[in-house]
């Protein structure tokens, strides 16, 4: 069959939009690189790790670059989050797909769609004016780890429920009949058959969720203090990795802008370590 | 495409008389209603103290005293301009993409993988990455400056996961037949596309513009850098022009008493979100209906 004279320039058309958008992380990598050398090559990598403080406006030499705290803050932040919104999550996905009557599973779905499309900047403002008061009455200063823990949690909760309740979903059929013929009991059969067979699917959830969990920068940024310090209890300040970009990105100069790029480099290395855990769980999820 | 028809699934039996399911189920109700319950409680918080000050003038005038008076006009304005040039650059790259992935590749080739695994990770790049990139690139390298298009271009690299994922679902959900109908007429791919792929295939298309939409609506980090904080009324693409996203959160972190109109600025936000939703699934779906009963 011959090819009508449209079609070749049509195919190439498309082959180099594809090519185009597939290029753009490469594109992002090379910059955030491109950014990030002055830095990796006058302080080197040993020093954002062992260095006294972060200081980093002084210049290569003078000026100190521990990224320790920030680390840790993201870390502790992040973590925090995922381990509260996980179990939460999975409840909220049982009960929509397993608990709630069917009109109220649906309002209760959509309800949990909307929450996932309020913006972070949203959720931080409503964090800063709302909750940091109230555990400022408790504990001083209120913006703390706890706040950012607390506004994370509500903020990736959406994705856990809604990617676990999908997940749920595609169940066969025939596995919830035939645990119901064995006289199982509803939580027998969550247990021990619905949970088991959605396993991919929510740890693909909880994946997407970490992920999101690390990249947050509003919201933590407006809700957690932002001092450099490793947190000493879930009350004080911290800054995260994110955060700090946001904070300092402004009127960095120099040897300090090309920290901040190494630290975007540090996210998008975190990013590629998750997607790729992703992936492989993919094709093990086929594969069983 | 909004509801899936749920499959015919038994419901499962009502729950046992021993403590273990009983626990959970009364574990699984209060989780159900604490959600509901931080949902009224965020979305109750915003209304009560943001409705007071909306009025047409919040929505017409300039912002006075660094934002705690006046309106958002120039605001709006510039929302919409960073989301129409973020628009106008990721649609045609987007809409090409999706073809190329569902229509002329093969899901294992190379080529198609190596796409598409370079958009997943484009999908988990934190958004205050996107701010760092498109700073270095459209802000310093190629000359933009902080400006509208530095913004818009940013969140075009940021929509485009979403925007290539829904098409390409919307091309694949095009019978087969359509295009062995379309090839023993004799027609060419590209009128193919063009007549019959692209336009079954829109429901997915709207889906992915609306998120994108919603996507860059909501979006700060990546424009705190790229289209900056100038709240003006922009005289061109090259102007700065500050987002309501970056408004909201200049008022509630760097202007003290600004809380009121960054409350305001938040239901503005919040019912743009929900509104541009509803339209276009509405819009989506009449279109559908229309294109089905004439064909």
């Amino acid at each position: 069959m011959s090819q009508p004279r449209g079609d070749a320039s049509l195919i190439w058309a498309v082959r180099g939009l594809a090519v185009a958008s597939g290029g753009i992380v490469l594109l992002i990598v090379a910059f955030l690189a491109l950014e990030a050398i002055p830095a990796l090559r006058e302080v080197g990598l040993r020093r954002f790790f062992t260095d006294a403080s972060w200081h980093p406006a002084d210049g290569a030499d003078r000026g100190a670059f521990n990224l320790v705290p920030m680390v840790a803050g993201t870390l502790t932040v992040a973590t925090g989050a995922v381990l509260i919104a996980t179990p939460l999550g999975i409840a909220s996905a049982l009960f929509c797909r397993f608990y709630a009557p069917g009109a109220l599973g649906r309002a209760y779905r959509r309800l949990v769609e909307l929450l996932a499309g309020i913006p972070s900047v949203v959720y931080g403002f409503w964090g800063l004016v709302v909750l940091t008061p109230l555990i400022r009455q408790w504990q001083p200063p209120g913006q703390s780890l706890l706040a950012g823990i607390l506004i994370l949690t509500v903020m990736i909760l959406p994705t856990v429920a809604l990617l676990s309740e999908s997940s749920l979903r595609s169940i066969p059929a025939a596995y919830l009949r035939g645990a119901t013929a064995l006289g199982l009991s509803r939580w027998a059969t969550i247990r021990g058959v619905a949970l088991p067979a959605a396993r991919s699917g929510i740890f693909t959830a909880v994946i997407l969720a970490t992920g999101r969990a690390v990249g947050e920068t509003m919201a933590v940024l407006m809700v957690m203090g932002n001092i450099v310090q490793v947190p000493g209890s879930v009350f004080d300040p911290v800054r995260t990795l994110t955060a700090n970009i946001a904070l300092e990105m402004g009127y960095a100069m120099e040897v300090h802008r090309s920290a901040l790029f190494v630290t975007g480099l540090m996210l998008m290395a975190i990013v590629v370590v998750l997607v790729a855990a992703n992936a492989r769980l993919g094709r093990e999820g086929r594969r069983a | 495409m909004r509801d899936a028809p749920a499959p015919a699934v038994p419901s499962l039996p009502r729950g046992g008389t021993d403590w273990a399911d009983r626990a959970v189920t009364a574990a699984v109700w209060s989780v159900a209603l604490l959600f509901t319950g931080v949902f009224l409680w965020i979305v109750g918080d915003l209304v009560r103290h943001g409705l007071p000050h909306l009025s047409w003038g919040f929505l017409t005038d300039a912002p006075m005293d660094a934002g705690r008076a006046g309106g958002i006009a120039p605001i709006l304005v510039s929302t919409f301009l960073i989301v129409g040039v973020c628009l106008a650059v990721s649609l045609p790259l987007g809409v090409g993409t999706a073809v190329f992935l569902a229509e002329f590749s093969r899901g294992e080739s190379l080529p198609a993988r190596l796409v598409r695994g370079s958009l997943d990770v484009l999908a988990g790049v934190p958004s205050i990455v996107f701010g760092l990139f498109g700073n270095a690139l459209f802000s310093l390298y190629l000359g933009m400056g902080f400006s509208i298009l530095s913004g818009g271009l940013t969140l075009a690299c940021m929509v485009l996961p979403i925007l290539i994922r829904s098409t390409e679902e919307g091309l694949r959900a095009v019978p087969d037949d359509y295009r062995k109908a379309a090839a023993a007429l004799g027609l060419s791919r590209t009128a193919t596309l063009w007549r019959i792929l692209l336009p079954a295939a829109t429901p997915g298309l709207v889906v992915g513009l609306v998120l994108g939409i919603g996507r860059a609506l909501s979006e700060t980090a990546a424009l705190l850098f790229t289209s900056g904080y100038v709240a003006r009324m922009p005289g061109s693409l090259l102007d700065s022009g500050r987002s309501l996203t970056v408004h909201i959160y200049d008022l509630a972190m760097n202007v003290p008493g600004g809380e009121a109109n960054a409350y305001a600025t938040a239901v503005v936000l919040v019912t743009l979100l929900l509104v541009i939703n509803m339209l276009t699934f509405q819009i989506a779906d009449r279109w559908l209906h229309r294109r089905i009963t004439r064909t």
